[in-house]
Parts: C-alpha cells; structure tokens; sequence
C-alpha cells in the first residue's frame, strides 16, 4: 500500500531491526545466555540453592535468560523508539500471568472442593 | 478412501433436516446459476473475490453475517416454537435434533453472524477514520475473510451431511469427548471454530497494526475517533484471547482425535480445567463484540446530536479499563462449579466493577444528546433504544455477579435473557445502527428511513416480548435447553415468547424488504457529497463511495473531529479548501491467495472431520504451495495515475463545492 | 487540501510547538503512516504476543495436570536432563547463528547470510531430531500421550513448540529458496526480519519449556 512517511522513522522502530548492531551484542547474549542455562540445570542438583527456593530461583534465571533474549537478539529495549514494542509486551505479559495465575488459583481450590473421580496422584 | 464418509451421513430418513437441506441446496445452485447466467462473474471475481481493499471485505463479512444471520434465526423460530408447543407433549423436533438446533443456534450467532458484523464494520470504517488507504496488511485482510467463509461453509455442511453437536455452544467435556459423542458433530464444530478462529486471529493483528502504526500526519492518540479506540481495544483482546480458544479446543480435538486425556473423566483428565480455559476466552469475546457497538453508538449519537461526543478522555479512559477488566472476570461463567467462596466472591466483585466504566460511557451518551439537536433517525433511534436496553441487561447481569444470587439462576431462562438482553440490545442494535449509518458511505445511497423505521420498533418491540418472559421463566426455576416440560404456569410466556420471535421475524423482514426497495429506489436517495448526515470524522470527507485509494492526499489532522474543522472553515468561508497537487498513487494488487487458502481450508476442515487421512495431507500441501506462489510474486501493486487520482478526486470536490452554499445547518 | 492556504505561517503543521492556539499533537504515530518495515515489524511482533498467550495455556493445563500421572510413570522415571541440555545448547547456538545471518543480509552479503541460515536449519533440525528420539524412547516406555492426564499435556506443550520449530524449518527453506532468487529486496528483509523474530521467540518459549517442564519436573 502506499505509504508516504511524512519523517524519518526518528521516533519508531521495528522490533528486531538492527541495522547498527553488529555481532558484539549477540556474543554477549550468547554468553550471558548460556551462563544462565548452566545456571539454572546446576541449580537444580540443590548444592547451591536450599531445596524450597529452587522453583523461585529457576523462575529468576529463566526470566533473566528470556530478557537477554529480548534485549540482545530481538533488540527489544526500553528506548522511546520501541515504547510501542515495549508496551506490546507488557500487556501479553500481563494477560500470560491472568491466565496462568487464575487457572491455578482456580484449579487449585476446585480439586480442593470438587475432586475428580480418579484422584490425583499426590493429592488428599 | 472415503474414511468415515458414507451415504448414510446424508439425513435421508429425517424429514426436517432433509427438508431444510434440500431447500438450501437448491437455492444456493439458484443464485450460483442465476450469477453465472447473467455474466456477473468476472466482475465479481475481479472486483470482490479477490479484493483487498478493506472497503470490500469489509462488505463481505458484513453479507456474511446477514446470511448467516437468516440461519441462526431460523434456528430460534424452531427453538421457540417447540418450546410454545412442548408441554406434556414431544413437540415437533425430537430431542437429537432440538438439541442440535440450540447448539448450532448460540454457535452461529457469536462466531458467525455477530463476529462477522463487527470485523465487517470495523475493517470498512476504521481506516477511513484514521485517515488512511488501507489496513495495515491487505492481503491477510483477504485472507482473514475467506477463512471466516470457511468456517461458515463447514458449519452449514454439518445440515446436510452428517450431523452437528448436540454439546450447546460451547461443548463441555465429558459430554463432547468420543465417549458421549461419538459422531463427527463436535468434529464439525471444533474444524469449523478453529479455521474461522485463525482468520479472526490475523485480523486482531491487522487492525491492532493499523491503529497503531497507520495513521494520517498529525493523528495522535487523542484525537482519533472513539470508534477508532474501541476498535483498538476489541483487537487487541481478540489477539489475547483467541490463542487461548485456539489452545482449548485444540486440547479437545487431541483427546478426541488421539485418545489424550485432558478432558477425560479417566486417567488424569480433568473436565472442569475445559470450562476454566474456554471461559478465559468466552467472557473476553463477549467484550470483543459490545466494545465496537459502544463505538459505533459514540459515532451515531454524537453526529445526530450535532455535537461532540461529551467526555472524550473519559470514554478513553473507560474503553480501556474495560479491555483490561475483562481479563478478570471470567469465573463468573461458572460460579457453581464448586471454587469455594473466597474464589467466587473475588470474581464477583471484579464483574460488578467492571460495570462502572460503562456506566461512565451511558452518562457520557446522555450528556453528549443534552442542549444537542437530537435527529431521530434510524441509527438515532437504534441507540437510544440500546441506551435502556442494554442498561436493563447488565443490571441483570450484576444481579448474577452475586454468587449466591448465581446459584439459583445459573443456566436457567433468566440467564439467556441476560445475555440476549446485552447481546442483542448492545452489540445487534449497535451492528444494526452502524451498518444503516455507513451504508450510504458503503454504497452511495440512503436506506429507506420509513421502512428502516418499521424494522426498528417491530425489533424493539419483539425483542422485549421474546426476552421479558424469559426472565419471569428463569425466577419460576425453568432451567435452559430444556425440549420438553410438564409444568403448566410455564407455558404461557413462553407461547408469548414465541410471539415476540414472530414480532422479531417482521422486523427481519422489514429489514430485507428495506434493502431490496432501497436498491430499486435508490436513485431517490443518492448521497451526492458524501456527507449525508453532516458528519464529523474523517470517512465523511471522502464521496460514497469512495474511490479504492480512500483520499486523493492523505489529509493533516490538527484537532479531534478532523473533518468537522475543515467542513466549518469551508462553509464559513464559503469556499472549498484550495485544489492539492495530485500525485500517483500505488495501491496493493488484487490476489485471490484468500480464495485459494479458503478452498484448501474447507478441503482440510471437512477431511479432518471425516477422517479421510490422505486428503488432510492434499489440503495442507495445497495451502503450503499457495503461501509459496503469492511469496514469490513480483508485481505486489499496481499504480494510479496522477491525472486519474486528479479526475475522481475533481469530481468529489465538485460535487461538495456545488453543495456549500445549500448546507444550512438546522438551526 | 492545502493547509498553507488557511493557516498561513504553518509550514510544517505535524512538528510539535506550532503557535495559532492549535492543540499539540502528542504521542506517537502522528507523523503519518509508519514505514512498511516498522508496520511489518510490528505486526509480526503482535502476532507472536499472541502465539506466546497460546502457549500460556498450554502451559497452565500442563502445570495443572502435571501431577495427574493416573498411577503411570512421572518426569523423575522419564526425563533425561542430558538430552536437554545438548536440545538446549543446540537451539540456543542456532537463535545465535540466526543474528550472524541477519547481520550478514544487513550487510548484503548473501553467501554468508545462505551460509549462517543453513546452520541455523541444521542446528534447529539437531534440536528436532533429539526431542522426536525422544519421543519416541517414551512412547516406546508406554509412557505415550495417551496413558495420562500428565503425559497428554506434556506431548502437546513440548510437541506445540517443537510443531513451531518444523513450520519454522519450512519457512527457513523458503526464505533460502527467496534470497537466492530474488536477492535483498525488500519484501524478502522484511521476511528474514519476521523469520529472525520468530526464531528467538521459539528460544524463548524453549527457556520456559525446560525450566517448568524439566528441570521443576525433575527437581519435584
């Protein structure tokens, strides 16, 4: 369609476009996200975390790991050029946590008070 | 070869289905053949089918709709009148059949008669608002479309070959596993959903783009029209929420299709966590369809009014509280499933909040009708009805946000007039007031407005005689769905119900009789400037209808109700805004990728549904190569030339500037 | 229409601080339509937003029904954190090989963008090859979708992205099959654009994926 930019796209820039970056900040984000990676299965074995912090310390590393992705290999960063990208995301963001968190919450009180015929393994 | 498909799948022995199957065949072949004898053909091939001007699919969907509209109807005249008639007594559908009939009622209605009417509305207008040629993506507009015709071909198969779920309309489990239905029913319903779903899906994305990134110079947030914001914020919920109708119902096909067991009531599955995710989906939809009808209600009452719309920031502010609140309601579908009471009451008082902001939106309407001068038209008298409708429907609405309250009235009759009241009083009015308000811009001429008028009060009339009842049922403990009853009291209202469906018919057909007579008089209403209804946005500053490019120059926009400031600075000044300098425009190439996708779709749906396994592969092998051939094309868009751009628009200006000295605003 | 005619001294009415009690357009967007790039762009983003609310149910039916193993066999008799780890290291290496082609089309040299987009095919089709073994150790086990609640959740939320990554692999194909027909039009970047997004969001629904699924699955 035809498109008559009246300005330079100064203010807007597509998610993932990269014409300035070089191969720099994919190194780092290959790195930071690998040390991650290593991070999180080591984790895991319980030496360096105590036992009932490990699912918040696997959720941290996972979050962390999931920015480095964003900021270093979809070039999705807090600029005023990418607020639209940036405000994209926070609302899938938000409507992630609703569905994960209210199917949870309600699940969990619906096995509670109205379990199924075959109960769940490791359940009351 | 043929998988499950036999010669028994045809409804031979049932006189009803047979019937309505026979009809529907020959009057498709009718109008195919009645088309293709008078050499409509290629005209509609070249200028409709494979159109990707958002002006035109916009008209399709909305076409859609009204077909589709015609079916679903049909089906509540056949639910009404057996239950008028099925007291101590079968009735004349039998309850494999009436149950049939209610699922393919509420099925049609919500995905395709008034999805289809809002995207439909929402794809014409939106762009001519925000001052621009086209969507974002006019192919995928394309292609969104013919999906949805998908879904709606498969859905309407399911008459004539084969049979449809019986599961309602949205198909619970266990009753829509294999075990409790094991024939290709639910199979139609699940291909049928899920292809018109990836069609509405692309669209949210479409129009979510257009909003946001395809605007005229000078538009900013604040001063697009209202409808524009209702629009962004209905896509961007149908982009939140569809994924997770898609993932629903794609978890029942897998139980149903490869033994899985998420829904089961064996090994694990679990049914309620069905009725969790698809409400997830469900309540957002509704919102997805009244939030365009409140913005076609802004655009309607504020042109008729002569003013601006009073409480612009609020009416923002509203529409996108409500976009975020409706994520956080969705329990409220099945308080009774058993959560418990903290659960139940957090929801219930999310409902009720949520209807303050549209509480703000109803003051908002009003204000902006006081110290106006009110015109009475059509789509004026469309909205003020909504206005007192719609109010009635979400106080019952808040009235079951009540969990208690909930649990004596959940799935009885009081609860399909509430959400018949809110649906058919918000959304269809609002469909109905945006398409006789748009129309002239569509086509080029008025609708009759005694004929429109009839159509009006015999709907409003009807309506209220249809649905009053049914709230009276519901407190009287008349549960939903029901095919047969032997309580006396009920029988009366719902005899009187069915009237008010009667009534309902009228005002259908008033409608139809409306628009066959105004297509044959319509040179008595032509819309010769464009601007037929003194209007203030943008889409009234272009002829009706307007050329394929929409604007000969994409217009600056300096101020909220764009078109209303140039409109006064001309008719102050007695003078048309100074003649532009006419460039060439390039619009995208008409394609008919979407009718291709569409016929692979249909192939693959229908295919899947009848387990014919090879066919499935062709089908999928089919869309494949057609996304390869229109990826590679080179020639993508074609050109105007500047001294054509300069004729059509010449002639628009002419046309308005003989107008000037004539428009007297009514004062 | 021209608006120097009507408001004499307005050169430039879209620029923010114009004088004449005109209301300041703020926000963005009011320069007029974007480029296609950033449209494309965006768009696509907003497609991906949705396919990753898509994978958010799956996700809450899996983390619903992950304890339902119905008596069979769970993640600790099930998960092999190894084959993870090397699925892991081979999608991650190719979400990397994907900025070094995406760097090299920027910079116009085809034989390195062909070059580093086939490692990224290969690297994908390693990470592929690994779950469908997989797969099918378990199925073998009679520990397929079919025998629980837990296990049909599990086979569709791994197989949802690893479906993801094969429509990705045939989409790679073809943007090879396109940059060497056609070269670096611009139709054909925006696509490798959108190509790229897709394949870093796959990683990125990847970290989910062997966060909750196998590492808290096993460490439970």
């Amino acid at each position: 369609m035809t498109r008559e930019p009246h300005q330079p796209a100064e203010n807007d820039a597509a998610p993932g476009a990269d014409e300035t970056h070089g191969i720099g900040g994919y190194l780092i984000g290959l790195a930071a996200a690998g040390v991650l990676t290593w991070l999180s299965f080591t984790v895991a074995s319980g030496t360096f975390v105590w036992g009932p912090g490990i699912p918040a310390a696997l959720v941290a590393l996972a979050v962390a790991q999931m920015g480095v992705h964003l900021v270093f290999f979809l070039h999705i960063t807090t600029g005023p050029d990418h607020s639209n990208n940036v405000l994209a995301l926070a609302f899938g963001v938000l409507i992630v946590a609703l569905v994960l968190a209210g199917s949870l919450w309600i699940m969990a009180h619906l096995n509670l008070m109205m379990p199924t015929t075959m109960p769940m393994d490791g359940g009351p | 070869m043929l998988g499950k498909l036999t010669w028994a799948a045809i409804p031979f022995n049932e006189p009803i289905p047979l019937t309505v199957s026979i009809i529907m065949v020959l009057s498709i072949l009718g109008i195919v053949g009645f088309v293709w004898f008078k050499g409509w053909i290629p005209y509609l091939w070249r200028e409709w089918i494979t159109s990707v001007d958002h002006k035109r699919v916009g008209v399709m969907y909305c076409i859609l709709a009204f077909v589709m509209l015609l079916r679903g109807f049909s089906d509540a005249i056949m639910m009404r009148s057996q239950q008028a008639l099925a007291y101590n007594s079968p009735g004349y559908l039998p309850p494999d059949h009436y149950d049939q009939v209610f699922s393919a009622h509420g099925t049609i209605m919500i995905f395709f008669v008034a999805m289809p009417f809002v995207v439909g509305i929402m794809n014409f207008v939106v762009p001519q608002q925000l001052g621009v040629r086209d969507v974002a993506f006019p192919t995928l507009n394309s292609v969104s479309f013919w999906l949805t015709a998908s879904g709606v071909l498969l859905i309407n198969l399911s008459l004539f070959i084969g049979v449809f779920a019986r599961t309602g309309w949205l198909p619970y489990p266990p009753l829509s596993e294999l075990a409790y239905s094991p024939d290709v029913g639910v199979d139609y319903y699940l291909w049928s959903l899920q292809i018109a779903g990836v069609g509405t899906l692309m669209s949210g994305v479409n129009l979510v783009t257009t909003i946001l990134k395809v605007r005229a110079p000078g538009m900013s947030y604040m001063r697009m029209p209202v409808f524009c914001w209702t629009s962004l914020a209905s896509n961007l919920l149908i982009v939140a929420a569809f994924p997770i109708l898609t993932a629903t119902l794609a978890m029942l096909t897998l139980d149903r299709y490869l033994g899985f067991h998420f829904f089961t009531n064996d090994l694990g599955g679990n049914p309620m966590m069905f009725v969790n995710l698809i409400w997830a989906w469900g309540h957002p939809e509704v919102y997805i369809l009244i939030l365009p009808a409140f913005g076609i209600f802004s655009e309607v009452i504020s042109t008729f009014s002569s003013k601006p719309l009073f409480g612009y920031r609020s009416m923002v502010a509203a529409t996108m509280a409500i976009c975020i609140l409706s994520f956080l309601v969705w329990l409220h579908h099945f308080f009774t499933m058993g959560a418990g009471a903290n659960v139940n009451a957090v929801f219930g008082v999310a409902t009720m909040i949520i209807s303050v902001p549209t509480g703000v939106k109803v003051f908002n309407w009003l204000f902006t009708m006081y110290g106006g001068r009110v015109r009475y038209t059509t789509p004026m008298l469309w909205s003020v009805a909504f206005m007192t409708t719609f109010v009635i429907g979400g106080m019952t609405g808040v009235l079951m946000a009540v969990p208690p309250a909930d649990f004596v009235l959940h799935n009885s009759l009081f609860l399909v007039a509430h959400f018949h009241n809110v649906i058919i009083g918000g959304v269809l009015f609002g469909l109905f007031a945006g398409y006789t308000y748009w129309f002239p811009k569509a086509f080029g001429f008025k609708l009759d407005e005694r004929l429109g008028k009839c159509a009006f009060w015999c709907w409003l009339v009807g309506f209220y005689v249809a649905f009053m009842p049914l709230y009276v049922l519901g407190l009287m403990g008349m549960t939903r769905r029901m095919q047969h009853y032997d309580v006396p009291e009920w029988q009366p209202w719902l005899i009187v119900a069915a009237g008010g469906a009667g009534l309902i018919a009228l005002g259908i057909a008033f409608q139809i009789l409306q628009l066959v007579y105004s297509i044959r008089t319509r040179d008595r209403r032509r819309d010769v400037t464009g601007d037929p209804w003194d209007g203030r946005s943008l889409e009234w500053s272009t002829s009706s209808p307007p050329p394929a490019f929409n604007f000969a120059i994409i217009p600056d926009v300096h101020g909220e109700e764009a078109y209303w400031h140039i409109k006064e600075r001309a008719l102050d000044q007695q003078l048309m805004p100074e003649e532009p300098v006419y460039e060439a425009i390039t619009l995208p190439r008409n394609t008919p990728t979407g009718f291709i996708t569409a016929f692979f779709a249909v192939i693959c749906g229908f295919s899947l549904i009848w387990h014919i396994w090879w066919l499935v592969i062709a089908g999928l092998l089919g869309a494949f190569a057609t996304f390869v051939v229109f990826a590679w094309r080179d020639e993508a868009e074609f050109e105007i030339s500047a001294t054509e751009v300069a004729r059509i628009d010449r002639a628009r200006r002419a046309a308005r500037g003989i107008r000037l000295p004539l428009v007297e605003r009514l004062v | 229409m021209s608006i120097a005619a009507t408001h004499p001294g307005l050169t430039d009415p879209y620029k923010i601080g114009h004088e004449g009690g005109e209301s300041q357009a703020v926000g963005h967007g009011e320069g007029g339509p974007a480029p296609t790039k950033v449209v494309v762009g965006f768009g696509f983003w907003i497609f991906l937003l949705s396919d990753i609310i898509m994978f958010a149910a799956f996700f809450a039916a899996y983390a619903v029904l992950s304890p339902a193993t119905a008596g069979g066999p769970g993640p600790h008799e099930l998960f092999d954190l190894t084959n993870v780890k090397i699925e892991t290291t081979f999608l991650l290496l190719s979400s990397f090989a994907c900025g070094l082609a995406t760097i090299a089309a920027a910079k116009g040299r085809l034989l390195n963008a062909q070059f580093w987009l086939v490692i990224t095919g290969l690297l994908g089709a390693s990470f592929l090859f690994l779950e469908v073994r997989e797969f099918a150790t378990m199925i073998g086990k009679d520990a397929g979708p079919q025998r629980s609640a837990f296990l049909s959740a599990f086979f569709t939320l791994v197989g949802c992205h690893g479906l993801h990554v094969t429509a990705g692999l045939l989409w790679l194909g073809t943007m090879m099959a396109q940059l060497w027909a056609k070269g670096f039009q611009p139709q054909v970047m925006r696509r490798l654009l959108c190509f790229s997004l897709f394949w870093h969001a796959l990683d990125i629904i990847w970290v989910a994926v062997f966060t909750v699924v196998y590492i808290l699955g096993v460490s439970q």
